[in-house]
């Protein structure tokens, strides 16, 4: 619990909003939860997200907003997404614990 | 009040937040003080959201129900799919994380004095207040549908004895009756829901009760999702569902409880074995009492805090809100309840909250290994207020492989697992 609030507060830092058009990623990243799980870690068939690659979450992201990853939900929920809040939901969800 | 400055306290609280550098209220002697009233979605969420980010934080959650009843998932039980069990929640785990829990109707909020009063005659004072106070049923709005007719003809619309009640019924109706709803006007809780249930008793009946018939009596020309729904009744349903808008005579203005009939505008009876009644619905009570609701019976908030605007220090989340475009479902208030909690405590500490970003997520079942969903992104922006980020979102397509539909239905169980988990897990 502890690490998890540290960390937003350093995400919020370090993924400072750079305009009004990019949401507080610890505010978005919170939404995630209502699907995969408080602690991200999952819930059926929703995969987890704590801990994974940086680089592969936003990877992925940007696959599903770009239309290369097949989905059923998640692209018509990263085509909401900045790329800025791309950036600031991979590193969220990679630095959890 | 107690005899600390408020003035004083913010000041310093800032003061020491921003020395350590982290999203934390250090208050020296006093932590804050902030009351939810209501622990549905709404306020369970922003309860632990408080806890979350301000472990000293002082919280009180005050709902009467010792086990709360999930709306979501209770069609589930009225098809037969789910017990009650399944969906009722304690709030253990909310006090264990230090949340306190009073089992207690708020019955007034004295906002010039900054206190809630209990029915039972305690006082909680607050330096802000959450309210989550769901929805009421507009009883009367049509005529003969007051709370002694849903003992005969429930609403269900409330989780919880009118869900086992209505499956009661459901499973006490001979093959060959006739099921009638009454599906309300917008706006009102849970879009989908009432055609989620649809699909729910359509199911129980083609496998018990095959002859019946439902027949769905609509004061709206559309519906959430409507599309998704009516491809899947056709396809799994077919021939059971008749479907009839406002322009087709759908609104229903009198229901007779004993004779089990219900009469639409333009003077159709129709009689029903088991008739479901969604009434009109406005804010809960508390709200309503308190100066929260406008005329329209709702809640106005200001998006970025979800702080009314009719009364500041105070925040209103979930479906008493008016947060168009944002639906009133229990995925929007558990969204809502993250920024409210965010909200309260960069408030507290005299902060601002960055720009705020949120998302919608909504299932329905409407056949064994078929689910559809809608999806939302949506943001403040300055000006416009709360928007639905343009090309994002929406609904699952109408031409899609079975197995897309299946994985909804496989997901949709998770998300309740997860939402429900987040909240009292």
């Amino acid at each position: 619990m502890k690490i998890h609030i540290i960390v937003a507060g350093i995400v919020a830092l370090a993924v400072a909003p750079a305009s009004a058009q990019t949401a507080d990623v610890s505010i978005l990243a919170s939404t995630c939860s209502g699907c995969h799980g408080a602690n991200a870690d999952g819930s059926g068939g929703i995969p987890g997200l704590k801990g994974q690659q940086q680089a592969y979450i936003a990877d992925q992201l940007k696959a599903f907003k770009g239309g290369s990853r097949p989905a059923t939900v998640m692209n018509r929920l990263a085509k909401g997404y900045t790329d800025e809040e791309i950036a600031g939901l991979a590193l969220h969800f990679s630095r959890l614990k | 009040m107690t005899g600390f400055s408020r003035r004083r306290f913010i000041a310093g609280a800032a003061g020491a937040s921003a020395a350590i550098g982290m999203p934390q209220i250090a208050y020296g002697q006093a932590a804050a003080r902030v009351v939810v009233i209501g622990g549905g979605f709404g306020g369970a969420t922003t309860a632990r959201f408080l806890k979350k980010a301000s472990p000293q934080l002082n919280v009180t959650l005050v709902e009467p129900n010792r086990r709360f009843v999930t709306c979501p998932y209770s069609n589930l039980v009225i098809g037969g799919w789910r017990k009650l069990d399944q969906i009722s929640f304690g709030y253990d785990r909310l006090a264990k994380a230090g949340i306190a829990v009073v089992h207690d109707t708020a019955a007034a909020i004295e906002h010039d004095r900054k206190r809630v009063r209990l029915a039972g005659g305690r006082m909680l004072p607050y330096d802000r207040l959450i309210v989550s106070p769901g929805i009421d049923l507009r009883w009367g709005a049509i005529a003969g549908y007051d709370e002694k007719a849903a003992s005969l003809m429930p609403h269900a619309w409330k989780a919880g004895e009118q869900t086992l009640l209505l499956r009661r019924q459901l499973e006490s109706m001979p093959d060959g009756g006739l099921f009638v709803m009454a599906a309300p006007a917008n706006p009102f809780r849970c879009p989908p829901g009432p055609y989620e249930r649809i699909s729910m008793v359509a199911s129980y009946l083609k496998q018990s009760k095959p002859r019946s018939k439902v027949l769905v009596l609509d004061a709206k020309e559309n519906f959430s999702k409507q599309p998704l729904f009516q491809d899947a009744w056709a396809k799994l349903y077919p021939g059971m569902i008749e479907w009839v808008p406002v322009g087709k005579d759908g609104k229903v203005v009198k229901v007779d409880p004993k004779a089990k009939t219900v009469e639409t505008e333009f003077g159709q009876v129709h009689k029903a074995a088991v008739a479901n009644v969604i009434p009109p619905q406005f804010a809960g009570k508390i709200a309503r009492d308190s100066g929260l609701a406008d005329q329209s019976g709702w809640c106005p908030i200001d998006p970025t805090s979800f702080e009314s605007r009719l009364v500041k220090g105070i925040h209103v989340v979930g479906d008493a809100t008016i947060a168009a475009p944002m639906p009133k479902s229990g995925f929007a208030a558990n969204s809502q309840g993250k920024v409210a909690a965010a909200a309260a405590v960069a408030m507290l500490q005299g902060k601002a909250l960055g720009p705020i970003g949120m998302v919608n997520t909504c299932y329905s079942h409407v056949g064994k290994d078929y689910a559809i969903s809608v999806a939302n992104v949506f943001r403040v922006v300055p000006d416009r207020g709360l928007i639905e980020v343009p090309d994002s979102g929406g609904t699952s397509p109408r031409q899609w492989e079975d197995e897309n539909r299946r994985l909804e239905s496989v997901y949709a169980d998770g998300w309740y697992a997860s939402i429900t988990g987040e909240m009292f897990g």
